[in-house]
């Protein structure tokens, strides 16, 4: 759909942990990320949904540099990222956490949190730094007096719009937003919101957006990717994926999606089960096990990625070679 | 007409601080019939679980807590004593506490916790105790539940847990559940199969029900009977009908449009925002709290507010008659 080289692009990722079970267990492999391949426009907004234990968040650690792939690459802008060092790549991609109770130094002024990148990377002076402060804070939003108070002295709103001027003073091309909102109220979650998309459009920022909230993620991001067990079962334009969800995992997680109307009660997912152990998978397609749709074929064949008009799906149902030839309608 | 479970009128919950008096409830009614739900919804700091505390007894010991009335099923619970109350909790009235992590003891089996308050409050023995704890962990969803009594709570997963939380309220079979915020942790997966549990749960069992939450997608599918509660006070009650068709306060009007609702808010859009900042509690609190952030502030707001109810029970505080509704609904 675009034709510039996406910023970020991921080619066959996988991050497998070894894992004791037992203090005599044997070591055993399990896989966090499962051949992962995912591309972020530049300038554009890649959603990251699944539930808790999904791969979201090794991911997001892989690219910070904080965890290498045992297998694939991760390129940025072209580049692949393990040639680069550290300190390269943090000035190119800078995270904003979940919890910004814990993300702060709860002992450092708003002045040395915000300013430590700079001064880790030993770019301008002090008088430098001041000034750069003093600017990052206008454009999130926070008055310049806050640079001499701590995180406990500020709300959860404040505090996580510290988070963003941190991880922006750096102009890094690509922010790792991981559930940037989910630990705020509504009202401030909303401002927050509107900040990083003032912020993408000002800027020419690029985000991957990892949440579980897919209403936020409708809301914000311009493509999705839905993750299960490690694998990224449908990607998707925006559009194609809450208007057309082809998956019948990314059908049961729009159908949990609980909207503010009356009367209409509370959905049954048909999910059932509980998610699987990462460490034993189901065999086949890893979802077979919760899905309403399962067939025999799923229970032994794990299903190709199959192109759609605006994606990529993985899942039997839509393969017009398979043996289930099943029609298809999203 | 039937009497309500729950009566409660003029609660007022204040907590002395440093600086004088912190006013964090103040002055809120509410009734609650046996199969009812309740959503108790609101931001951070607006009082809604201390609430939740206050009618269960169990608020620290600086908080005072005084009310015209608050009754459960006849108890005078504003002058039960220490061993009434203990009677009461676990028994008849129980509570869902938001994190599933923390509020079970690590050093015992889900068996020992789940059969606990059924064996101090019923004259049932251990093996009838067991047997009614598989029962209902089978019910709440839970696989191989006998197996599960002598696990840990760490062997478990945050959904796993969760219902056994619940499984715990439901063990004396209780009249009222209250439920602070008992799915925030969890999935949405979990989060509506829980919720789904707890529905209908609560109508099999004819339980009366407070939910305490921020997610007003969760009001909005589970509660019979809506509060909105702003800085100790409820500033909108009624059905959920009413409440999300014509929600009235500007402060409900307000939370409803910073949430983004798939097919109506545009993608990519603004969202609507409340600016400000709750106010101080600390000291004497006069007038509208909502009025240093509300687009229709006026002079009056710093005075007395009127309530304004309506034939089926909705009712709101404001001092424009129709809450500035119909003015906003024409610029939107």
């Amino acid at each position: 759909m675009t034709t510039a080289a996406p910023i970020l692009e991921l080619r066959g990722v996988t991050k497998t942990y070894r894992v004791k079970q037992g203090l005599f267990g044997t070591a055993r492999p399990l896989t966090a990320v499962n051949d992962v391949s995912i591309s972020l426009p530049r300038g554009e907004v890649l959603g990251l949904v699944g539930e808790s234990g999904c791969g979201k968040s090794t991911l997001a650690k892989i690219l910070l540099g904080l965890e290498r792939p045992t297998a694939g690459q991760v390129l940025v802008d072209g580049q692949e990222i393990g040639a680069q060092d550290r300190m390269a790549l943090a000035r190119r991609i800078q995270p904003i956490f979940q919890d910004p109770y814990s993300s702060l130094n709860p002992r450092k002024s708003i002045f040395d949190i915000v300013s430590l990148p700079l001064r880790v990377h030993r770019i301008g002076d002090a008088a430098s730094w001041d000034k750069e402060v003093r600017k990052i804070l206008d454009i999130v939003g926070l008055p310049a007096r806050v640079m001499n108070t701590f995180p406990s002295q500020m709300s959860g709103g404040q505090r996580q719009r510290v988070a963003i001027a941190r991880a922006l003073i750096m102009k890094p091309e690509i922010v790792i937003c991981d559930e940037p909102t989910s630990a705020l109220d509504v009202s401030v979650q909303s401002q927050i919101l509107n900040l990083l998309g003032d912020l993408r459009r000002e800027f020419g920022l690029s985000y991957l957006f990892i949440s579980h909230d897919l209403a936020v993620v409708e809301h914000l991001a311009t493509r999705v990717a839905v993750m299960y067990l490690g694998r990224i079962v449908e990607e998707a334009a925006v559009d194609g994926l809450f208007d057309h969800a082809r998956h019948p995992y990314t059908q049961a997680l729009l159908k949990s999606v609980l909207t503010p109307e009356p009367g209409l009660g509370v959905p049954d997912t048909q999910l059932g089960m509980a998610y699987p152990n990462p460490i034993d998978p189901p065999s086949g397609c890893h979802f077979h096990p919760r899905c309403p749709k399962a067939t025999e074929l799923c229970k032994t064949k794990a299903p190709r990625a199959l192109p759609t008009p605006l994606g990529h799906v993985e899942c039997h149902l839509y393969d017009p070679n398979g043996p289930m030839n099943t029609p298809k309608e999203g | 007409m039937e009497s309500p479970l729950l009566r409660v009128r003029n609660l007022t919950l204040d907590i002395p601080v440093g600086g004088g008096t912190l006013h964090a409830v103040r002055g809120i009614d509410f009734d609650l019939k046996r199969g009812e739900t309740l959503c108790i919804v609101g931001e951070s700091g607006s009082g809604k679980s201390l609430t939740s505390l206050a009618l269960m007894g169990l608020l620290g010991k600086t908080i005072r807590r005084s009310a015209d009335e608050m009754s459960f099923d006849g108890t005078d619970l504003t002058r039960a004593n220490a061993r009434t109350m203990r009677s009461l909790r676990g028994a008849r009235m129980a509570m869902i506490f938001q994190e599933p992590m923390t509020s079970l003891n690590p050093a015992y089996t889900i068996g020992d916790q789940l059969t606990e308050a059924l064996l101090l409050h019923k004259p049932v023995g251990k093996e009838a105790a067991r047997v009614r704890a598989i029962e209902l962990l089978e019910k709440v969803g839970i696989t191989a539940a006998a197996s599960r009594l002598s696990q840990y709570p760490h062997q478990l997963s945050g959904g796993l847990r969760q219902r056994v939380m619940i499984t715990m309220a439901l063990m004396c079979e209780p009249e009222l559940i209250i439920a602070d915020e008992p799915t925030t942790a969890l999935d949405v997966t979990i989060q509506a199969q829980i919720l789904r549990l707890l529905h209908d749960l609560g109508r099999e069992m004819n339980m009366a029900m407070i939910l305490i939450t921020h997610d007003l997608g969760v009001v909005a599918r589970v509660a019979d009977k809506v509060a909105v509660m702003y800085a100790g006070e409820l500033v909108e009650t009624g059905s959920a009908t009413e409440v999300f068709n014509t929600p009235s306060h500007p402060y409900t009007r307000g939370l409803l449009r910073c949430i983004p609702l798939p097919g109506k808010t545009k993608r990519g859009g603004t969202l609507g925002t409340i600016p400000g900042m709750v106010p101080s509690l600390i000291g004497d609190v006069a007038g509208c709290a909502f009025r240093t952030r509300c687009p229709h502030a006026a002079p009056a707001c710093r005075g007395d507010i009127p309530r304004h109810t309506t034939d089926d029970g909705h009712a709101f505080r404001c001092i424009h008659p129709d809450g500035k509704r119909h003015a906003e609904e024409a610029t939107a």
